[in-house]
């Protein structure tokens, strides 16, 4: 049989004109093939030119950048490096695209009817009732219940899996030959990820679709695709069947990104990373440790205690007077914290435990319930000004996004200052400068940073100055809100490991917030997982992973993609 | 990706490179120079003007109503001609251009001032205090600017004769213009700050304990500023027509210290009798000056508004 691949990338390279006058690869020399009903997966890290090689093949590379050298060929015709066209070949009829965010690759001011027939009439011919037939079908193919009504819904009733969901629909509506998944699942809970990636799956193979799925996530890869390209900076550096190239990577990066996925199975004693803070950071942490945490509490008891917390969120109503609706987001939520131990709070997106964090941290009031730290009532009805106060410079945070908690209009130095001498740690200026290079060095980073403004930095090293700034005030408890889940693994890797040698260094306790149950199961002591604003169970980590009790909690650890579970699903 | 490259440059070098991106187009390069030449002139005019208009004893009656040195019976001395008093017009436009300017410069900045911080702290502290601030501002705004800015200053001047004294009319305008304009800056301030007060930053402040007024104006305040420049810009424009139709009105700039405003209206009793050079310098030059600030002003605008930076 001769068959025409559903897409073969020869040598391709795109380059981006670099300010200084240079050129930078960003796709060097890559060539892949993948066949009808094949799922190619492309990994690597942010910046490794996985998705421009995706947007390569649908005409969408930004200039400057441009084709400078290869081919691209979809079932067989050959694309123009210039146009991104091929003779006869057309974006949305033979090339389906797939983005990642579900919520934005919808126009909201149109229906998912009016969306998913545009490209058919517009590709195929169809009149509108012809469309509007065939939508049905696609509605049904990728399993969204009641099709018929949905259909006059806009994309903003509908959750974010059905969204991804009717994305894949209008990407297939006009049978195209090869299905381009740039992240499709990265911005999807693990129940509805296992979904959509089950539905690509059998759409491949049933349909004869070539798929090119462009992810960071090896667990999505070993468990979806058939075969992997691994890319770093532009080029592709290992290529070959997933059981082969995971089973026994031949290249050191792919080793080294494999060691850094955080192990489902088991649990470690450090992440494997290449290189980490020397003889500095140690001292420094040590020095931090000498100072603020000499007062430790003798109160008998845990260092937190949170007692039937419930949490409303009342959106307000269009005229004043009127009555707003109200969505109870943290429902008779109690747990402890010990101190000196390391608290995972579980579940998915919307489940309120990032409510609960903000509660702890001052930054949200209940509605009833309360906060205990060291037996002193911080939140709630009880808390006076000044237990509030008290627990304040105790009691830090760190966020998620990397990009956001930094302000961006201050020098690092001038950030990490602030603490300091807001809780007059350092009795003046130059002092506090000091302490700020300190801290940097305690983070792994150089004491020169100081003068560097966030945007020079990269996400990992925000997020070890956003860790840097908690420290600054010293604190006893500090709450890890999805600490790494916007970064890279092995940044990731690295990030997690410094939390851990902080919390050896200092005793501080930790409270680590995470959708993702590989990162819970290596940090934590005892895991609390949340549904729909309860705690469903509560156990030691082991015992939880091990022999989970709740039906939820068996589910949730069912669907995680593995590395270790090699086209299983 | 493209981060290293970039970071190479510093300091102006960064700015060129910015600015020669943006690539503003000629008509906005020619009103900025423009715009820049006229606030020279304007700020330097006691060095600049051929002589005093403020010195009532150094001029002529005999010089009165002489036409522009071009036209018939025209004199050298002066070039854009005299007004009924003898005074020389261009020095008369030099210095009403600075009191002009000054006032409307002054009305910006104080309009700013009270916006940004009420915008702020409305913004901010949002409930009660942002329901207050904002509906003070609604009513004020269903004001028309000129019959607000009319009964501040005749207000003024009933309560205190001292109003009316050349020297303190320049406070009472800028005062009169600003409570109207301050409301579009609070109203702008406030809509940034509720999505800058909504990130990550604002919140690691709030958990570190800063007290509000730290986070309102060290943390915040920094990151909404840039649409306030440009509102600024523009309605520096608006302050300086506003200025001249008060003092046009009568209510502005006394005829023994003109604005471009009094000027006009000087001019204005002589037009019919064919005398028209005393009206149409000042008027000209004022045309001039917010033609060319308002273009610099549109073009930051659009600079600034995300919506249309991709374009560009």
């Amino acid at each position: 049989m001769t068959v025409a691949p559903a897409l073969s990338i020869e040598k391709l390279c795109v380059a981006y004109p670099r300010d200084d006058g240079g050129v930078l690869m960003a796709v060097d020399n890559v060539s892949l093939d993948i066949a009808a009903g094949e799922i190619h997966a492309v990994v690597g890290e942010s910046g490794a030119g996985k998705t421009t090689v995706a947007s390569a093949l649908i005409g969408l590379i930004e200039p400057p950048g441009r084709i400078t050298s290869g081919a691209i060929r979809i079932g067989g015709v050959l694309l123009d490096p210039m146009t991104g066209k091929g003779e006869g070949l057309q974006l949305g009829r033979d090339i389906g695209v797939v983005f990642q965010d579900p919520m934005t690759s919808l126009n909201p001011l149109f229906t998912i009817e009016s969306q998913l027939t545009e490209t058919m009439r517009f590709h195929l011919g169809l009149n509108a009732a012809a469309a509007r037939v065939r939508a049905l079908e696609l509605m049904r193919s990728v399993g969204i219940p009641e099709p018929e009504l949905r259909l006059k819904s806009y994309p903003h009733q509908l959750s974010g899996g059905q969204r991804q969901r009717v994305v894949i629909a209008a990407a297939l509506s006009c049978n195209p030959r090869l299905l381009v998944a740039d992240e499709p699942t990265t911005a999807l809970d693990v129940s509805i990820q296992a979904q959509i990636l089950k539905l690509i799956r059998d759409l491949a193979h049933t349909h004869g679709l070539g798929v090119m799925l462009v992810t960071h996530n090896m667990g999505v890869v070993a468990e979806t695709a058939d075969s992997v390209t691994v890319m770093v900076r532009g080029q592709a550096v290992e290529q070959g069947k997933v059981a082969a190239v995971l089973r026994h990577p031949q290249h050191a990066y792919t080793r080294g990104l494999l060691a850094a996925v955080p192990r489902f199975d088991r649990r470690l004693e450090r992440f494997a990373v290449l290189n980490e803070g020397g003889s500095t950071a140690e001292k420094a942490r040590k020095a931090i440790a000498g100072q603020g945490h000499a007062a430790r509490a003798t109160t008998p008891g845990p260092l937190l205690r949170v007692d039937n917390l419930v949490v409303d969120y009342t959106t307000r109503g269009w005229l004043p007077g009127s009555k707003g609706r109200t969505m109870r987001a943290v429902d008779g939520v109690s747990f402890d914290i010990r101190s000196g131990e390391t608290l995972g709070l579980v579940g998915e997106s919307g489940c309120g435990k990032t409510t609960v964090a903000s509660v702890i941290a001052g930054l949200v009031k209940p509605a009833s319930g309360q906060v205990l730290f060291e037996g002193e009532p911080i939140s709630g009805d009880m808390a006076t000004r000044e237990t509030r106060r008290g627990s304040r410079k105790a009691l830090q945070m760190i966020f998620q996004d990397p990009y956001a908690s930094l302000n961006p209009r201050m020098r690092v130095g001038s950030i990490l200052a602030e603490p300091v001498l807001f809780y007059k740690i350092a009795a003046n200026r130059t002092d506090a400068a000091e302490d700020a290079a300190l801290l940097l060095e305690a983070v792994g980073l150089d004491r020169e940073h100081a003068n560097r403004f966030p945007f020079a930095f990269s996400g990992g090293q925000r997020q070890r100055i956003s860790i840097a700034r908690a420290l600054g005030a010293r604190p006893r408890l500090l709450i890890c809100d999805e600490p790494t889940s916007s970064l890279d693994v092995s940044v990731q890797a690295q990030i997690l490991n410094l939390i851990k040698d902080l919390r050896d260094a200092t005793g501080l306790t930790l409270l680590l917030i995470s959708h993702d149950l590989a990162v819970v199961r290596q940090m934590c002591d005892r895991v609390a997982v949340m549904q729909a604003g309860r705690i469903v169970e509560l156990n030691d980590t082991e015992a939880l992973f091990e022999t989970p009790s709740h039906a939820y909690t068996r589910e949730l650890l069912a669907l995680v993609p593995r590395i270790d579970r090699i086209g299983t699903a | 990706m493209r981060k290293s490259g970039a970071l190479r440059l510093r300091g102006v070098g960064r700015w060129m490179l910015r600015l020669r991106r943006a690539g503003p187009p000629v008509s906005v390069l020619i009103a900025g120079a423009v715009a820049g030449i006229l606030l020279l002139l304007a700020m330097f005019a006691p060095y600049v003007a051929p002589s005093n208009p403020l010195d009532l004893a150094s001029f002529n009656l005999a010089d009165s109503e002489i036409p522009p040195v071009w036209a018939e019976g025209g004199d050298r001395r002066f070039l854009l001609g005299t007004d009924n008093q003898g005074r020389d017009m261009l020095s008369a436009i030099l210095y009403g251009a600075r009191v002009s300017i000054m006032i409307g410069g002054g009305a910006v900045l104080l309009a700013a001032l009270i916006g940004v911080s009420l915008g702020l702290i409305a913004g901010y502290l949002g409930g009660r205090i942002d329901a207050v601030i904002m509906r003070v501002g609604d009513v004020i705004l269903s004001f028309p600017t000129i019959l607000l800015a009319l009964l501040v200053a005749g207000l003024a001047r009933a309560i205190t004769p001292e109003a009316a004294n050349p020297r303190y009319v320049p406070f009472v305008l800028v005062g009169a213009i600003a409570i109207h304009e301050w409301v579009q800056y609070a109203r702008t301030v406030r809509a940034a700050t509720m999505v800058e007060g909504a990130r990550d930053y604002v919140k690691a402040a709030r958990v570190i304990g800063l007290p509000p007024m730290r986070i309102m104006f060290r943390h915040i305040l920094p990151n909404v500023m840039s649409p306030v420049l440009v509102i600024a810009t523009i309605n520096l424009a608006g302050a300086v027509l506003t200025e001249a139709t008060l003092s046009f009105l009568g209510v502005g700039m006394p005829p023994t210290y003109p604005s471009l405003g009094t000027l006009i209206r000087i001019g204005n009793e002589f037009v019919f009798s064919g005398i028209w050079w005393i009206a149409l310098f000042p008027a000209l030059a004022l045309v001039i000056l917010v033609l060319a600030v308002n273009v610099v002003g549109d073009w930051l605008r659009d600079r600034f508004n995300p919506k249309l930076r991709a374009r560009g």
